[in-house]
């Protein structure tokens, strides 16, 4: 190591994290992006400790009454209270979508990596293998596996985690494609290093961000994904909290009581659209040279 | 071309085979099999039996697999479990359906993306960019029962423009459900138009960065002229690709979609099949719909080949 690079490390880093910092001023998005998901993750991780009810407690006689003190977003067909199940329902979309990103970042990850480092008949017959599960829509691929297996949580969790793989693996491929033919790739084959050496400390650094990334978005299409099967009646089932789960069985009750679909979709839309902001945001920081909006 | 042409034919045709084997493996994981779905619980074995053997459900899984595929290819998709009624004039009732409301929202959201999409271009990071970027990637992830509810709430029972239900009648023709369409082609649209707007902003950016539209600018031409007949005609090549690609994508956004509205589309049937174990059922809709979706990725592919000639050579 050279005297140079210790002492021009440390500045290089902080204009690029300052050059960081203005980009962000730029896009107020990505602020509100960032500030709703972090919100969302308290409410995951204490929200259950605040909810003023049992998220099970029914009590009939007080069934679909309208948004009050005691029930500040009013109470559902059951006469449980909505706010106490959206806070609980908070921890169940975020643990299932996060798992499922999970899951499809990690297996994807490891595709992607030896894919494109390999090449040849692997890395043909892997990405192949690839397009055929892509030449599906997940959300049909999603309900044909979920109809077999039976829906639960844990299925949801693997059916996420199995149909994002092929996106993670793509874009994980592109870049280290793009990077083998990179001189410090050369550089330390030429040195003597081996295949996980090269892959772990030269190639996974560099590919890091791109995952980061991509991994937002994977995030956030899960969560729609999620939902859309909660709301279809096919994901986690009741007397889960789940959100899409709740719009879905409130819409029984659509015309008399708008609250108990409400409140969870709203919900719903709030992630959403903090998640996008926050994946686009990250694009914005972490992969300025390429912002593409495709 | 004609080679580039085969070649995509050909995967397109071995993915089919795969995804087919894939729908008719995965629909053989169900527990308990179809003789007990129709029969029911409390079926007696004998009774079981029989069905069984009628439906041939004792022969070897590869001989059912291509039985199932070759009916499908020949036209004859079996009966629904179900209402007993041969399936194919089902499903293609319902596809007509799905077919009407994705044209509607087509004429919605692809002229109204490409607006907006150039506008943002136009104005790059100024407040209309930042607006029109941020409102469409608040829809492009929205799920679309949220922004049906949210459609309904104001649209059909606030202000009652538009029926709050379009579970009409599945023989309808189009004239007699287009007031039935409009919200439901809305809720799609509003993805799709996402969709749209970005990839024409940022292609229409990355041309009006190249040196001949500085050119055609400093040469004097009216910009009017410039952005239609210089920077639209290569800035759109994304876009068309987009467009095609999402004419599968968009069948598969209407299964949740028909689900809120109660419309009566290819999209409500598979939910229905899956509600009631309909294999037969669920098996011809899934396949319809990869085939649709291939084969507007294939389409694509080929527009954009046809469009865009080092494409063409490069791979």
């Amino acid at each position: 190591m050279s005297e140079t690079s210790h002492t021009f490390k440390p500045k290089q880093k902080r204009s690029r994290y300052i050059s960081a910092i203005k980009r962000l001023q730029r896009y107020p998005t990505t602020l509100i992006g960032f500030t709703i998901v972090f919100l969302f993750l308290i409410i995951a991780l204490f929200g259950p400790l605040l909810a003023p009810y049992a998220y099970t407690a029914q009590n009939l006689p007080n069934k679909l009454q309208p948004p009050s003190e005691e029930h500040i977003f009013g109470t559902d067909q059951f006469g449980r209270d909505v706010y106490s199940r959206i806070l609980v329902g908070s921890r169940d979309v975020l643990s299932v979508a996060g798992s499922g990103t999970a899951l499809a970042v990690f297996f994807g990850l490891l595709l992607g990596l030896f894919s494109g480092y390999r090449g040849g008949l692997f890395d043909e017959l892997i990405m192949r293998a690839m397009d055929v599960i892509l030449s599906i829509p997940p959300l049909l691929l999603a309900m044909v596996i979920l109809f077999s297996l039976g829906p639960s949580r844990v299925n949801v969790i693997i059916i996420v985690g199995f149909l994002y793989i092929p996106m993670v693996a793509r874009v994980v491929r592109s870049v280290v494609l793009d990077l083998k033919t990179r001189q410090f790739i050369e550089a330390a084959r030429l040195r003597g290093e081996n295949s996980f050496y090269i892959l772990y400390k030269e190639i996974l650094p560099n590919v890091l961000p791109h995952l980061a990334v991509e991994a937002s978005m994977r995030f956030s299409y899960s969560i729609f994904l999620v939902a859309s099967l909660g709301f279809l009646g096919l994901g986690v089932q009741p007397p889960s909290p789940d959100w899409g789960l709740m719009v879905g069985e409130g819409r029984t009750w659509f015309h008399q009581s708008r609250w108990v679909l409400f409140f969870p979709a709203g919900a719903i839309a709030l992630l959403v659209v903090g998640v996008g902001f926050m994946s686009d945001g990250l694009r914005r920081i972490l992969l300025p040279g390429g912002v593409s909006d495709a | 071309m004609t080679n580039f042409l085969l070649r995509r034919i050909g995967f397109i045709l071995i993915t089919l085979i795969l995804t087919s084997i894939i729908i008719f493996s995965i629909t053989q994981l169900l527990p308990g099999d179809v003789a007990r779905v129709i029969l029911g619980r409390f079926a007696t074995e004998q009774a079981l039996d029989n069905l069984r053997q009628e439906l041939g459900l004792y022969r070897p899984l590869h001989v059912q697999y291509l039985d199932w595929a070759g009916g499908f290819i020949r036209g004859d998709w079996g009966d629904s479990l179900v209402s007993r009624m041969p399936i194919r004039p089902m499903v293609m009732q319902r596809l007509g359906n799905s077919a009407m409301l994705a044209g509607v929202a087509l004429l919605i959201y692809v002229p109204l993306g490409i607006i907006l999409g150039v506008i943002a271009a136009l104005k790059k990071d100024k407040p209309p960019d930042q607006l029109i970027t941020g409102i469409s990637m608040a829809f492009v992830g929205l799920p679309e029962f949220v922004t049906g509810l949210l459609l309904i709430t104001f649209l059909a029972i606030g202000l009652e423009w538009f029926p709050a239900n379009s579970s009409i009648d599945p023989e309808s023709t189009f004239r007699e459900a287009l007031p039935y369409l409009i919200l439901p082609a809305i809720t799609v649209s509003l993805t799709g138009l996402g969709y749209i707007a970005r990839m024409t902003r940022s292609g229409t950016i990355d041309v009006l960065r190249t040196d001949y539209i500085r050119a055609a600018d400093l040469k004097g031409l009216p910009a009017g002229q410039v952005l239609f007949k210089h920077v639209l005609r290569n800035s759109l090549l994304p876009t068309v690709t987009v467009v095609a690609m999402g004419i599968g994508w968009l069948l598969a956004g209407l299964i949740v979609t028909e689900a809120v509205f109660g419309y009566p589309g290819l999209g409500r049937l598979i939910v229905f099949s899956i509600q009631r174990q309909d294999l037969p059922l669920l098996q011809a809709c899934s396949m319809i719909i990869v085939a649709i979706y291939s084969i507007s990725n294939l389409a694509a592919d080929i527009i954009y080949g046809l469009l865009n000639p080092r494409i063409r050579v490069g791979s």
